[in-house]
């Protein structure tokens, strides 16, 4: 059992490990049999676990060995299964692994095709140690190495130094993120005495109040972590940015799996979070900020993988929203569902510009509708889930939330007004980019078309878009059922119908009124639209605040100001030298009269002092 | 008697490759490495011996000859679990740096490779001499040899980096053999015999404002060694200007008998003195931590660079010897160990370029990852366990210093919880301006061969090994940490930086 458990994230690491040692020498085909191979097995032991735990829902533990035991503090290499953790693992590594399929085309003709394949499957084992870990510091462990292999495979493409810039603003704003997370561990220790995630659960309970400073202090601090990793207000920056990676990465880690670990870091410690109302609460409003934020941010982009990024971002907001007003399941619900579409639509825009000379711009696309009709077809599923019109995946899970808010004690119908009008816009920019890339005439022409190994997972991901929906997920026990929220019958029909209206406005302003030319690079020709389009200039704040003065610090520091106290003692010695060594003339006449003088002075001191 | 054999073996080898050298010119780096290896065959047979059967409850193996009956001096040397691991890490990173001297010594092999063992008999009798005279005559031994490695065979600016790091180190060192003769002095008074021995001035009833100037001229000492903060200013040029092996040693070994220092001598030898000054040697941490980090941002010598990194990473020490408790201190411990290792790395990926490229300038560096691709993933290994990535070595330590610190000062934590930030940015930032970029395509540039291969793989297993699986170096020290923080009741409240 321990075995079958340790190979679900060692098979990946295992490949990867011989992936950097050899990876130069083996041939490509072998490299992407590893490659994808390696996560195919994981997926199939991750299958035999979930069919398990459908059959009967025990929870099983396995612990490989003791990481560190000091006094009283110890955390061992052990994994933890509940319902949970088996959704988590049945997403990373069945979406992983058609991501992966999916790369061996992408990826055919790049140098350091061995190199992706390791970074992605560190990426997929680490991630797997995330969902598994029964305690927060292997959590921890698995959290940073998910960050790393993004920070790896943002700036995959390293001789552009815009990439590398990219990759470092992923890591550093993270780790902002994980530092606060590391915090809130240490208090979560010194106040509970574990780090296990069980026994900590029980301990809160029973020691904490309602409400106490302690949880709401440690829950916030874990939130910071969350907001990090799962790019939310304010630390949303890095993911725009981090579209600089090949765009398979930004399917499996900037969309489906590493930026909702903050939602199920929420999530698995939902009791800690139930303690701690403020913070709750304070989780919902970050969600709607942020959701709102990047949507509104996504309607004016132009880069099809910025908007799929501040898309990404937005639906990461429904998640939290969700998490915020309790509906754990409908948030997790929504992250297997959104991991789904996003992941299609990303891989979608990759087969874009695979074909289409790397093209990003969607405004130089058009017509793509007859030309790449696989690529037309993941689109058009792709965004009808993400606008959650009715019957896809995507309705399901945002429909959910979207009344789940509407229900939340006080807040309620404020946040449902904000999500629906989120809902708006989603449906307005992600038929706007349908319409505006695959609709109208041609501005480039493709060269080729998707081969097998990246339709097929389009297609796949097609299906799951559409019917993921059905998917019921084995979180009874784990998560508190959130149930079917009772609203009034005009709330849901308002909640199914807005994101119809925001179709028919895309429909209107880019096929009716075709926009005969494209936008300023720049984003726009009103100001508004460049505010947007600059993400709320959030990053020209953040330089202004943190970026540039840190600079200018270390420039003023570059020499060492503390080396001036020394000198100054160097150049006082010299002085003293100096002035001791002229006494020192050689001539016996300037000796005889300081002597004399001298013993004048010693005799008038000693006869003063004299009684 | 295998304890004064840890130290005249390297010593005579010493004397060896130097006289080897006539007869060729190839035999003194060879005499340095069997040297190193005896050594630690030696080192790890009787320790492996001592662990099953120690000599006694609080040292594995000891061993007491009359030096100077006279004045109560004497040859005591001990070993326990900690300065075991010490001296593990000193003979390994010795091989490493014969390793990394191997082809860039370019005269004066013989000299050179004495310098090098006699520097390392001099840390192997810091770390087990136990009469305080005899640490001192130790404390000094080990730096005159360094002083030569920097004068003779460092880089441009090597005589005013050895003139630094002599005086620095010379006028501390003064300081601390003042408190060990009034130290001493004071304790033939309250037992009414002389002894320097540490066991005999252990547990003296000093009056509290004595104690405390002592205490400072220890802490003094060690703190320039550490470096602390604000005492650092002799390392960025030492690292700079002394040969890769020099440099090595230095962050690996030399920074680290400043760290036990405080943990063997200071703290068990006026805990209630320490606990005073506690406050102030946190804020050094932390200042150092933050300071460091940001000038190792501000740096274009990849050298400089790692030495403030170095900096940085010693501030997590001094925070956690001061947080007085059993979680800190054992990360303190495992700081001095990984540190030593990962630096070390960092400071032969240094020389390995300044070899290649003849500049340490980052500034004509970038893309090196296209022609070195080797040397490329380990420079991104050793950064990454530089910043504290969770799975090597570096992290468990920091984890634990912090854990243990924010039970005793949350604030002081929160604070040094900024470096993980700060690190990740001076780390990728090397990482970028070195092997990142556009490449230089005229440039021609070995990678790394066999040789170098070969140290780089052992550091990493060794950072992987204390990543995942650091409990057998946390039982070794074990002991000796808890001695330590069974001073002090647990988890008391510093004064002043309790919330």
């Amino acid at each position: 059992m321990n075995l079958a458990l340790a190979a679900i994230p060692g098979l990946p690491m295992l490949s990867a490990t011989l992936l950097i040692l050899f990876g130069r020498q083996i041939p490509r085909s072998l490299g992407a049999v590893l490659g994808a191979g390696s996560v195919g097995l994981s997926a199939v032991l991750v299958a035999g676990q979930l069919l398990a735990y459908l059959d009967t829902p025990t929870v099983v533990t396995a612990t490989l060995w003791t990481w560190m035991s000091v006094a009283d503090f110890s955390a061992a290499i052990a994994f933890h299964i509940d319902g949970l953790t088996v959704v988590m693992m049945s997403v990373i590594t069945g979406v992983g692994f058609l991501i992966h399929v999916y790369s061996v085309e992408f990826m055919w003709e790049d140098e350091s095709f061995s190199r992706y394949f390791a970074y992605m499957n560190l990426f997929v084992g680490s991630m797997l140690l995330l969902v598994m870990a029964d305690n927060l510091l292997l959590l921890f462990l698995g959290w940073e190495g998910v960050g790393m292999c993004s920070y790896l495979l943002v700036g995959f493409w390293y001789k552009n130094p815009a990439n590398g810039a990219a990759a470092r603003k992923a890591f550093v704003v993270t780790r902002v993120g994980d530092a606060l997370m590391a915090l809130g561990l240490f208090v979560l220790f010194t106040d509970l005495g574990t780090l296990d995630i069980q026994p900590l659960l029980l301990a809160a309970n029973l020691n904490w109040e309602v409400g106490g400073t302690v949880p709401v202090l440690a829950t916030a601090l874990l939130l910071g972590g969350a907001v990090g990793k799962s790019a939310q207000l304010p630390l949303h920056t890095w993911l725009p940015d981090a579209m600089a990676g090949p765009t398979p990465v930004s399917a499996l880690i900037h969309a489906a799996t590493m930026v909702t670990a903050g939602v199920y870091l929420v999530a698995r410690l939902h009791g800690l979070f139930l303690l701690a109302p403020a913070t709750l609460t304070a989780v919902a409003w970050v969600g709607l900020a942020t959701l709102l934020l990047a949507a509104s941010a996504a309607l004016v982009q132009q880069d099809i993988k910025r908007i799929l990024a501040y898309s990404t971002i937005s639906q990461i907001g429904y998640m939290f929203l969700a998490l915020g007003v309790g509906a754990f399941s409908f948030g997790i619900f929504h992250l297997m569902t959104h991991a789904f579409f996003k992941a299609l639509l990303f891989l979608g825009a990759g087969a874009v510009s695979h074909c289409l000379h790397h093209e990003l711009n969607i405004f130089r696309m058009g017509g793509l509708r007859t030309r790449l009709p696989v690529v037309f077809l993941s689109f058009l599923i792709g965004s009808a889930a993400l606008a959650a019109l009715p019957f896809t995946a995507g309705f399901y899970s945002k429909d959910g939330i979207l009344l789940s808010a509407f229900t939340a004690p006080g807040i309620g119908p404020w946040l449902w007004a904000g999500g629906l009008l989120g809902a708006l816009l989603t449906s307005i920019y992600s038929f706007r980019l349908l319409f505006v890339a695959f609709f109208g005439e041609a501005q480039t022409e493709p060269d080729r078309k998707p081969g097998l190994p990246m339709a097929i997972p389009l297609l796949i991901l097609c299906a799951l878009s559409l019917l993921g929906g059905l998917i019921s997920q084995p979180l009874d026990g784990v998560l508190p059922d959130a149930g079917h929220p009772q609203v009034p019958h005009l709330i849901e029909w308002i909640s199914i119908g807005v994101p119809l209206l925001g179709v028919a406005y895309a429909y209107y302003a880019y096929i009716v009124r075709r926009p005969s030319s494209s936008p300023a690079e720049a984003g726009g020709d009103s100001p508004v639209e460049g505010f947007l389009f600059a993400g709320w200039r959030v990053d020209a704040l953040y330089n202004l605040l943190l970026v540039t003065p840190y600079r200018t610090l270390a420039r003023w520091c570059q020499g060492e100001p503390i080396d001036h106290f020394y000198n100054g003692v160097v150049s006082l010695n010299r002085l003293c030298h100096r002035g001791l060594a002229a006494l020192q003339t050689g001539e016996l006449r300037w000796y005889a009269t300081t002597f004399v003088i001298g013993l004048i002075a010693v005799v008038a001191i000693v006869l003063r002092s004299a009684p | 008697m295998s304890l004064s054999l840890l130290i005249f073996l390297p010593l005579l080898g010493g004397v060896a490759a130097w006289l080897a050298e006539r007869v060729n010119p190839d035999l003194p780096r060879w005499i340095s490495l069997l040297t190193c290896l005896l050594v630690l065959l030696v080192l790890t047979s009787s320790g492996l011996s001592a662990l099953a059967d120690p000599a006694s409850s609080q040292w594995l193996l000891y061993s007491q000859t009359d030096w100077i009956p006279r004045f109560g001096i004497s040859f005591e040397l001990a070993l326990d679990g900690f300065s075991l691991l010490l001296l593990v890490l000193t003979f390994v990173l010795g091989l490493i740096a014969v390793a990394a001297s191997w082809s860039e010594v370019e005269e004066r092999h013989g000299f050179f490779q004495a310098n090098l063992l006699w520097t390392l008999a001099g840390v192997a009798g810091v770390f087990l001499a136990m009469d305080l005279i005899l640490f001192f005559l130790f404390w000094e031994v080990m730096l005159v040899p360094m002083y030569l490695l920097i004068a003779i065979w460092g880089h441009e600016n090597r005589g005013y980096a050895a003139m630094k790091f002599f005086i620095f180190t010379q006028v501390s060192g003064l300081l601390m053999l003042l408190a060990i003769v009034v130290l001493a002095w004071q304790g033939a008074a309250l037992t009414g015999k002389l002894s320097f021995s540490y066991g005999d001035l252990l547990g003296l009833d000093l009056p509290p404002e004595l104690a405390f100037w002592l205490m400072l001229g220890f802490f003094l000492a060690f703190t320039v060694k550490l470096p602390g903060f604000p005492f650092h200013t002799w390392l960025p040029d030492a690292h700079t200007q002394a040969p890769t092996a020099g440099s090595v040693l230095l962050a690996g070994i030399l920074l680290k008998t400043g760290a036990y220092g405080l943990l063997r001598f200071t703290v068990p030898l006026f805990p209630e003195a320490s606990q005073t000054l506690a406050p102030v040697a946190m804020l050094l941490g932390v200042a150092g931590i933050i300071y460091g980090a940001l000038l190792a941002f501000a740096q274009t010598d990849f050298k400089r660079l790692v030495a403030y990194s170095s900096v940085s990473h010693m501030g997590f020490i001094l925070l956690g010897v001061y947080a007085f408790n059993e979680l800190a201190l054992q990360g303190a411990v495992m700081q001095m160990v990984t540190h030593g290792v990962s630096t070390a790395a960092l400071f032969m990926m240094a020389g390995a370029l300044q070899h290649r490229l003849h500049t340490r300038d980052m500034r004509k560096m970038g893309g090196l990852w296209q022609q070195a691709p080797r040397m490329g993933a380990c420079a991104m290994f050793f950064v990454l366990a530089s910043l504290g990535l969770p799975g090597l070595g570096n992290f468990v330590a920091e984890f634990l210093v912090l854990l243990g610190l924010f039970a005793v000062a949350p604030w002081m934590t929160a604070a040094a919880a900024v470096g993980m930030v700060t690190a990740a940015i001076y780390a990728l930032w090397l990482m970028q301006s070195a092997f990142q970029g556009q490449p230089d395509d005229d440039r021609q540039m070995a990678d790394f061969g066999v040789r170098e291969m070969t140290t780089m793989a052992v550091m990493m297993v060794a950072l992987l090994w204390m990543g995942l699986y650091p409990q057998p170096i946390l039982d070794l020290a074990a002991p000796a940490v808890q001695s330590v923080s069974n001073l002090l009741p647990a988890n008391t409240l510093v004064a002043g930086v309790a919330p």
